[in-house]
């Protein structure tokens, strides 16, 4: 299977895709608003990583808060509106 | 092979067992519920090896199934009118898929008012979902049919989903003696399924994904229609394997009967055929030269056959057990497409009968024969009627 089908003689049967679509497509570009993080306030509830729906919310490694993945992040605002710390601002875009 | 006196319902609960579905999702509604619960007791008692879900809904059933069947197991669930209608965004989705789930639908009318008797609305609803639809007139072909449309459906160019009709209490409550083949007869028919894509933790891969429109959502469409389109060579080849094995067939998409010199032919989906089969024996017998055509198939349409049928005779009434509203008899306006490129062409006139279970008669069907006659003899009186509706009296 080619990973660069030219015509439909060339696709797989059935939708589906051979690697990561979080590589193939980078969806940060539909934001207006951004969801910027003060760790120093967090309380490392992690409800912001499980309200997620894009899983853009990474806990960071050392466990002192989270940092958004502003490739996929679509800026729904989720995590700020849940976040019992209120330490996630939405911020417009540029 | 054994004979036993089954009903509709039972003979599909058969087919999916000899069939050896491996996974079953189960939510009842009459007049469907008795398939799924034979299958229970089939399951229950070990007599069929297969993983039994009991759901919350038909749209949870369908969805079980597709999940099953893109893990690569042969999957069966049944249905009927609401039901059927709850599951249509999940009907579109397994033939998106391409997860070739098997289903019975037993035609049941759409509510209000309540009405749990024969009508073919729901499933004509499912028409663009892009399965296979097949409506059997009798017990045995039922059972026949579920274990052909598993060997149409997984066939490697084609992987589609497809579901088979009774006619509500016509088919799903009638008894009749129906041989059960053995099964190894059946194995020896129909190989395991393994699909070449499924879900395997060896090797992962995104399934449904999305696509932009320069990408590809339009050619994996386009594979879909032209894998529809070979079904309908298929089923016919598949049809011939399962006559050399049993001995019995169905006449493939569109079942003729007695219309080689016919001047009328009446067409029909269902179970009505047997009476109208009566009827052509009657009146052959009078020396009226009339015929019937059965619409087996509905997707992929038999519009080949239909033509073919079309050239020879003068005019051709199309029985609607179903209406869609503001235009006609789906079956109607799918016959009058399919021979509108015909140099000459029959007159063709829409017949809506049975609505909600209405009884369709010896007598309701000689009518439509008379009609037809008229129509021969002076031309299309109208396009469309409501036969046997209870109508003002006039003066």
């Amino acid at each position: 299977m080619s990973r660069q089908p030219r015509s439909y003689k060339d696709l797989p049967l059935a939708p589906i895709t051979y690697e990561d679509t979080r590589e193939a497509f980078k969806t940060g570009s539909w934001r207006t608003f951004k969801p910027v993080v003060d760790n120093s306030r967090c309380k490392k509830c992690w409800i912001c990583w499980k309200f997620c729906p894009d899983m853009s919310i990474r806990i960071l490694e050392d466990g002192t808060g989270v940092e958004i993945d502003y490739d996929h992040c679509k800026g729904c605002g989720i995590c700020a509106t849940e976040c019992p710390a209120r330490c996630i601002e939405m911020v417009p875009e540029d | 092979m054994a004979k036993k006196l089954i009903n509709g319902n039972y003979a599909a609960a058969f087919g999916a067992k000899l069939a050896r579905a491996e996974v079953i999702a189960a939510y009842p509604i009459t007049p469907q519920t008795a398939v799924v619960e034979q299958v229970a007791d089939f399951v229950a008692s070990g007599e069929m090896k297969a993983r039994y879900v009991c759901v919350e809904s038909e749209h949870s059933a369908m969805a079980a199934c597709i999940a099953a069947a893109s893990a690569g197991a042969r999957t069966f669930t049944a249905t009927s009118s609401q039901g059927l209608l709850l599951m249509h965004e999940l009907l579109h989705w397994a033939t998106g898929a391409r997860t070739p789930v098997v289903m019975v639908n037993v035609n049941r009318a759409v509510a209000p008012p309540w009405s749990v008797w024969a009508d073919q609305t729901d499933s004509i609803s499912q028409r663009d979902t892009g399965w296979m639809q097949f409506y059997s007139e009798s017990t045995q072909e039922e059972l026949d049919t579920v274990i052909m449309s598993y060997k149409v459906g997984e066939s490697p160019d084609i992987m589609l989903p497809s579901f088979t009709t009774e006619d509500a209490f016509f088919l799903s409550h009638t008894f009749e003696p129906v041989e059960i083949p053995s099964q190894e007869l059946v194995d020896g028919f129909l190989p395991p399924f393994r699909p070449e894509i499924r879900l395997d933790v060896e090797n992962p891969r995104g399934f449904g994904s999305l696509s932009m429109p320069h990408q590809w959502y339009m050619e994996l469409r386009y594979l879909i229609a032209e894998a529809m389109d070979r079904a309908r060579e298929r089923i016919l080849r598949v049809e011939q394997e399962w006559k050399e094995l049993t001995g019995r067939s169905y006449g493939g998409p569109l079942d003729e009967y007695r219309t080689e010199d016919a001047d009328v032919v009446l067409m029909n989906a269902g179970t009505a055929a047997s009476t109208i089969r009566e009827v052509v024996d009657n009146l052959r017998r009078e020396g009226k030269r009339v015929g019937l055509a059965r619409i087996r198939c509905f997707r992929p349409f038999p519009t080949e056959e239909i033509r073919a049928l079309g050239r020879r005779v003068h005019t051709i009434g199309v029985m609607d057990r179903c209406y869609t509203f503001g235009d006609g008899g789906p079956f109607f306006t799918e016959v009058k497409s399919a021979l509108y490129n015909l140099k000459d062409r029959p007159a063709v006139k829409n017949f809506v009968v049975g609505i909600g279970g209405r009884d369709i008669t010896m007598k309701t069907v000689g009518k439509l024969y008379d009609n037809l006659f008229r129509i021969k003899a002076g031309g299309l009186d109208s396009e469309k009627e409501w036969i046997d509706l209870k109508r003002p009296e006039v003066g």
